[in-house]
Parts: C-alpha cells; sequence; structure tokens
C-alpha cells in the first residue's frame, strides 16, 4: 500500500535536487558583479516606483475563505467517487446523497453570487 | 513502536519526517521574518502529511497537503500581505505575559506527551477503525465506504457537514463581503 507512493518520495526527491542543483551551480559558477541598478526590483523596464509591499485588499481574503470551503467539498468527493463504481446496488443511493451534500452548498454559492461576493469591483 | 519497526523502511520515513516536522517547527517559532517563518511552516505541514503516509493514514496525508498545505497556507501569507508585515519586526512588548503564556503552554503539552509516554499505547479506537478492518483502514477507499454507507450512522454526519460548510460561506460574506449599497436594493 504505501510502496505505491515511492512514485511521489522520488518525484519530491526530484524536485528537491534539482533546486539544489540550480540553486547551487549559479552561486557556484556565476559572476557577482552587482550594481545600483541591478540590485533595484523589476518593474518592465520602469524605474520602481515606492515599495512593492502595500497592504492588500481584503477582498483576496473572502475569495480565499471562499476557496477553502469549496476545497473542503472536494475533499468529501474524493472517498465517494474512488468508491462509486464499486458501490453496485448502491450506486443511485450513493449519487443522490451526494447530490444532496453539494446543493446544500450549492445555496451557498447563489448566496455569495447574489450578494457580489465573487464580484471585484 | 519498538526499534525493530523503527528501523524498517516505515519506520525510517516516519524518523525522517517527525525531524523534518520538528526542525521546521523550530524554525517556524525562531525566524523573525513572518513571510520566512509561514514558508517553514509549509514545510512543516508537508513534514506532517509524510507522518501521516508513514502511519497508513493515506486520506488524512492527502487532506494535510490539499487543505492545510494549499488553503489554510494562502490564508495564511494573505494575513501577512494584508497586515503589511513582510518587514515587520515581532514586537517585543508584552514580554512578561508572553513568557506566561510561553511556560504553561510548554508544561501543559509535556504534561500531556509524557502522560502518553508512561501510559504506553493509549487504546483508543476510533469508530471508523472498528468498521474498516486490516490495512485499508487510513486508505481513501476505507474512509470512503464508511462514511458513504446508509447502514452506518456516519453517513447523516456527512450530510450535515455541507450545512457547517453553508454557514462558513456566509459567515465570510457576511464578515469580510462587501456592504450592499441602498441604490442596488432597489434595483
Amino acid at each position: 500500500m504505501l510502496s505505491s507512493y515511492i512514485p511521489v518520495l522520488v518525484m519530491v526527491a526530484g524536485a528537491t535536487i534539482v533546486a539544489l542543483a540550480l540553486i547551487g551551480l549559479s552561486a557556484l559558477l556565476g559572476p557577482r558583479r552587482p550594481s545600483a541598478s541591478k540590485d533595484s526590483a523589476y518593474e518592465c523596464g520602469v524605474t520602481p516606483i515606492g515599495s512593492a509591499r502595500e497592504r492588500f485588499p481584503v477582498k483576496f481574503y473572502l475569495t480565499a475563505m471562499l476557496f477553502i470551503v469549496f476545497d473542503i467539498e472536494t475533499i468529501f468527493l474524493y472517498p465517494w467517487a474512488v468508491n462509486y463504481k464499486a458501490s453496485g446496488g448502491l450506486m443511485f443511493f450513493n449519487l443522490v446523497e451526494m447530490l444532496v451534500f453539494v446543493a446544500i452548498l450549492l445555496v451557498g454559492y447563489i448566496y455569495v453570487w447574489k450578494r457580489g461576493g465573487l464580484e471585484w469591483g | 513502536m519498538t526499534l525493530q519497526a523503527l528501523l524498517s523502511g516505515q519506520g525510517l520515513m516516519f524518523l525522517f519526517f517527525a525531524v523534518a516536522a520538528i526542525a521546521s517547527g523550530i524554525l517556524v517559532v525562531i525566524l523573525q521574518n513572518p513571510l520566512r517563518a509561514a514558508l517553514s511552516l509549509v514545510i512543516n505541514l508537508f513534514s506532517v502529511a509524510g507522518l501521516y503516509l508513514s502511519l497508513n493514514a493515506y486520506f488524512l496525508a492527502t487532506v494535510q497537503v490539499i487543505v492545510y498545505a494549499g488553503a489554510i497556507m494562502v490564508l495564511f501569507l494573505f494575513v501577512i500581505m494584508l497586515l503589511n508585515m513582510g518587514q515587520a519586526n515581532l514586537n517585543t512588548s508584552y514580554r512578561g505575559v508572553r513568557t506566561i503564556i510561553a511556560f504553561s503552554s510548554a508544561i501543559g503539552f509535556g504534561g500531556l506527551m509524557s502522560a502518553v509516554a508512561l501510559k504506553g499505547q493509549p487504546n483508543v479506537m476510533l469508530p471508523a477503525d472498528a468498521m474498516v478492518t486490516g490495512s485499508s483502514a487510513g486508505s481513501v477507499e476505507g474512509i470512503g465506504k464508511v462514511l458513504y454507507n446508509p447502514n452506518l450512522p456516519w453517513l447523516f454526519a456527512f450530510e450535515w457537514t455541507s450545512f457547517l460548510l453553508l454557514v462558513a460561506v456566509i459567515g465570510a460574506v457576511v464578515l469580510a463581503g462587501k456592504r450592499q449599497q441602498p441604490s442596488e436594493d432597489k434595483a
């Protein structure tokens, strides 16, 4: 069971090695001749204005919170979908129970939509 | 866990992720830059997912990565950006209160851990364990078979979870959402 996760482990190890190798190689081989204009932040070739660390509007946070809620909805879909084909005679029942679950969350989605929570302006 | 079990492949995996979780957890606390601390927390959450994997809790590991390392971390980073803490040094006031909180939580956590260590393996059986036997207990299939089974009581709880999420949606919109303009009400 756990052995089926070996490809994941290989991928994580590969990604780590590649990232470390690239950072290490550029640190070892790259020439370092810093100047004031090289060290400034790159803003499409225009001279930078002010700090990049501005306060963010709270809208981003609202979107992120809504994302979490519907993210958790997908979490519940996952074991349901894995078992769906094998559920045999319970297939229709399983479909209905998930439809009820999704329908209740759909009410929340419509509420957000109507309240303008998805609009940016 | 005996020494032999600890030196098996799964045990080594547990050890590796345990060390990574503790190391990144310490980094979260001691790093001065809030963004670096938050990124250490990402490593910590991934390590905990690895711990779940090495303990055969496959579904929990998936949830840990999708929800915590994915969604919750986005919220953490957004809070740092919302409060414009990118450059901020940690506040050094309230030192006395902080010391009291730090000591009491350390004593509480230490007491909990030593109670577990003295009592040995806690003989707790979760409902899902009792229903799903063997190695499939923590797998996605095993959890799905129990959770969506009409003959078991957890289906009801699952359906009610959607109401909990609905409350979360409404709460998020009410707290952070745009106030409705009077002109929009008439339209």
